[in-house]
């Protein structure tokens, strides 16, 4: 029925697919299109399954797979490495016990290895969901996953 | 001083999210004053300007925006601000600062050319872009500067912002395309060329989002004394993003011809700890490394043109001499491969091919054929992709190559 909300509010024309994909993914609280979604929105949009399956393949920020409450994406290209995102990363995977494209039991957090995004005057940078944490060291990655951790008891 | 501010003056003067802030600037002066020239006269004027493109190639922007004022109706204008090269944030910056000024370019370009519809298409990493350029769209059209009957003047342009989801591929201009129409963003064969048949087939102009924002001062200048600001061939200012290891990272906007040294240390301040600078990369991951002794090298279009490349982004990575050049080259080749799209088979399968050739280098097993290799399919892969990401992205390899061909021989093994 949230589904249905979203889809109300987009004309009946396939250009809006990414949009809509996008916003029902953003709402749902593992991330993700399921295959039940995908047939709900081929349905509204009148276009085949496939169609809808080759978008979300082919853009990283979807999925067809359950992630974490929390995805965690480290940058790890060129102006973010030579800044120690690597400290960064290693820091992640030893808090959270997991490594890249993984997500904890708990369903509490995915790690992802994640390409430039734009913060290379802020580096080393990560993204948690739609929020950005610049400027990182070991230490405040400690705090912020803490304080995930806190928020999600 | 080094920095000109031109694009981003208003930067911290104004209030991003309030328009009353903007307009007490200059703000929508320029698009006053394009809508009581004619619009071929505005062509005019962006040619005698001579800009060129600000996403990386550097085309003259006019000869665009005459193929599509020439072209018949509907037609679009797309302002591109996917931006995903690494190494760059000015077109985040200039959104999140000063976003009113890239609807007032897309605004004065439609009416230059009688498009009714435009895109705004910004890479979905940028959520707070997407958010103010939303609210900003809306700001404008409530006062009359966007939508129906644009002050008065009975022309209507209509604006929508677009998400990306997450693709480096598509800042290409027919990825990008493939993208607005809700597909995944695979590249068309060129010609025709999007001025023809872009969104549905229909004439589309792409611009950049540095491109958009400097229009309304060539409206309000004139042509003429933009082009007295930086070189012959490149005219203008340039957003620099500045980052790696350097004490002041961050955005700086200099005229064009400004040696990249000055930048680095005049405005960078130099590399921290006093360590030296091994290599510097310009572009993004698709650009050129060149070595210390290049950097005198000015910030000019026909200086980049040596490397085949977009180097034209104005990105700028320093990183000093505690880093090892293979480790730079496999992090920017793990990236083409990823961000390949699969479709044409120089991009596809070359990629992992590279990486498998540069990983050799980098654990002292490559032998002297290896070398060999990589030349040459850094060259296949450049001379036969069908878009701008294989046709640049072999740049770095390409370049290190020429400058750095001793620390290739030191990992060979003989």
């Amino acid at each position: 029925m949230f589904l249905d909300e979203i889809l109300s509010k987009y004309p009946k024309d396939s250009e809006y697919l990414i949009e809509i994909l996008l916003e029902y993914q953003a709402s749902k609280k593992n991330h993700y299109i399921s295959a039940e979604d995908v047939k709900r929105i081929s349905k509204y949009l009148d276009i085949p399954e496939s169609k809808i399956c080759s978008v979300i393949s082919f853009y990283t920020m979807l999925s067809m797979e359950p992630k974490g409450k929390y995805v965690i994406q480290v940058c790890h290209d060129v102006p973010c490495f030579v800044n120690d995102a690597t400290n960064i990363y290693d820091k992640l995977v030893e808090l959270l016990g997991i490594e890249d494209g993984e997500t904890t039991k708990d369903s509490l957090f995915t790690l992802e290895i994640t390409e430039c995004m734009g913060l290379c005057n802020v580096a080393p940078a990560m993204r948690v969901n739609d929020n950005v944490y610049t400027s990182l060291t070991p230490e405040k990655v400690e705090r912020i996953v803490n304080k995930l951790r806190g928020e999600a008891k | 001083m080094i920095q000109q501010k031109v694009v981003s003056d208003r930067f911290a003067k104004v209030d991003p999210l309030s328009i009353d802030s903007f307009l007490k600037y200059d703000g929508y002066n320029g698009l006053i004053k394009a809508l009581e020239m004619h619009p071929s006269k505005i062509i005019d004027e962006i040619e005698k300007s001579k800009i060129r493109g600000r996403g990386g190639a550097g085309f003259p922007t006019h000869i665009k925006v005459r193929a599509l004022s020439n072209a018949k109706s509907p037609k679009y204008i797309v302002c591109n601000a996917d931006e995903g090269e690494p190494g760059n944030f000015k077109d985040r910056m200039i959104m999140e600062n000063d976003p009113h000024s890239v609807i007032e370019g897309m605004v004065i370009l439609a009416y230059a050319t009688g498009a009714e519809k435009g895109y705004i298409y910004i890479r979905g990493e940028y959520q707070n872009a997407i958010k103010i350029m939303k609210k900003t769209i809306q700001a404008a059209e409530n006062k009359g500067f966007l939508g129906e009957n644009i002050l008065n003047k009975g022309f209507d342009f209509k604006l929508e912002v677009r998400s990306g989801a997450g693709s480096y591929v598509v800042g290409e201009e027919f990825s990008l395309i493939e993208s607005i129409e809700g597909k995944p963003g695979r590249t068309r064969v060129k010609p025709p060329f999007p001025t023809e048949k872009g969104i549905h087939d229909r004439p589309t102009l792409i611009n950049n989002v540095e491109t958009f924002a400097n229009f309304a001062h060539i409206v309000l200048w004139g042509g003429d004394k933009y082009a007295q600001i930086g070189t012959e061939s490149s005219t203008g200012t340039k957003l620099i993003s500045l980052s790696g290891n350097v004490k002041n990272k961050g955005l700086y906007e200099v005229p064009f011809g400004t040696s990249i040294r000055d930048v680095i240390f005049k405005l960078g301040g130099g590399v921290p700890n006093n360590r030296k600078i091994k290599m510097v990369q310009l572009g993004g991951a698709s650009g050129p490394i060149i070595p210390e002794y290049m950097l005198d090298m000015s910030i000019d279009f026909d200086r980049f043109e040596n490397f085949d490349s977009k180097t034209g982004t104005g990105a700028i990575i320093v990183i000093d001499d505690r880093f090892d050049l293979f480790d730079i080259l496999l992090i920017n080749m793990k990236f083409f491969v990823h961000q390949s799209c699969g479709k044409c088979a120089p991009c596809r399968e070359g990629h992992t091919q590279v990486v498998n050739l540069v990983n050799k280098f980098k654990n002292y097993q490559a032998m002297e054929k290896d070398l060999l290799s990589l030349e040459n399919l850094a060259k296949v892969i450049q001379q036969t992709s069908l878009c701008g990401l294989g046709q640049t992205s072999m740049t770095s390899i390409i370049s290190s190559l020429r400058y750095f061909r001793d620390d290739y021989f030191a990992r060979v093994r003989y």
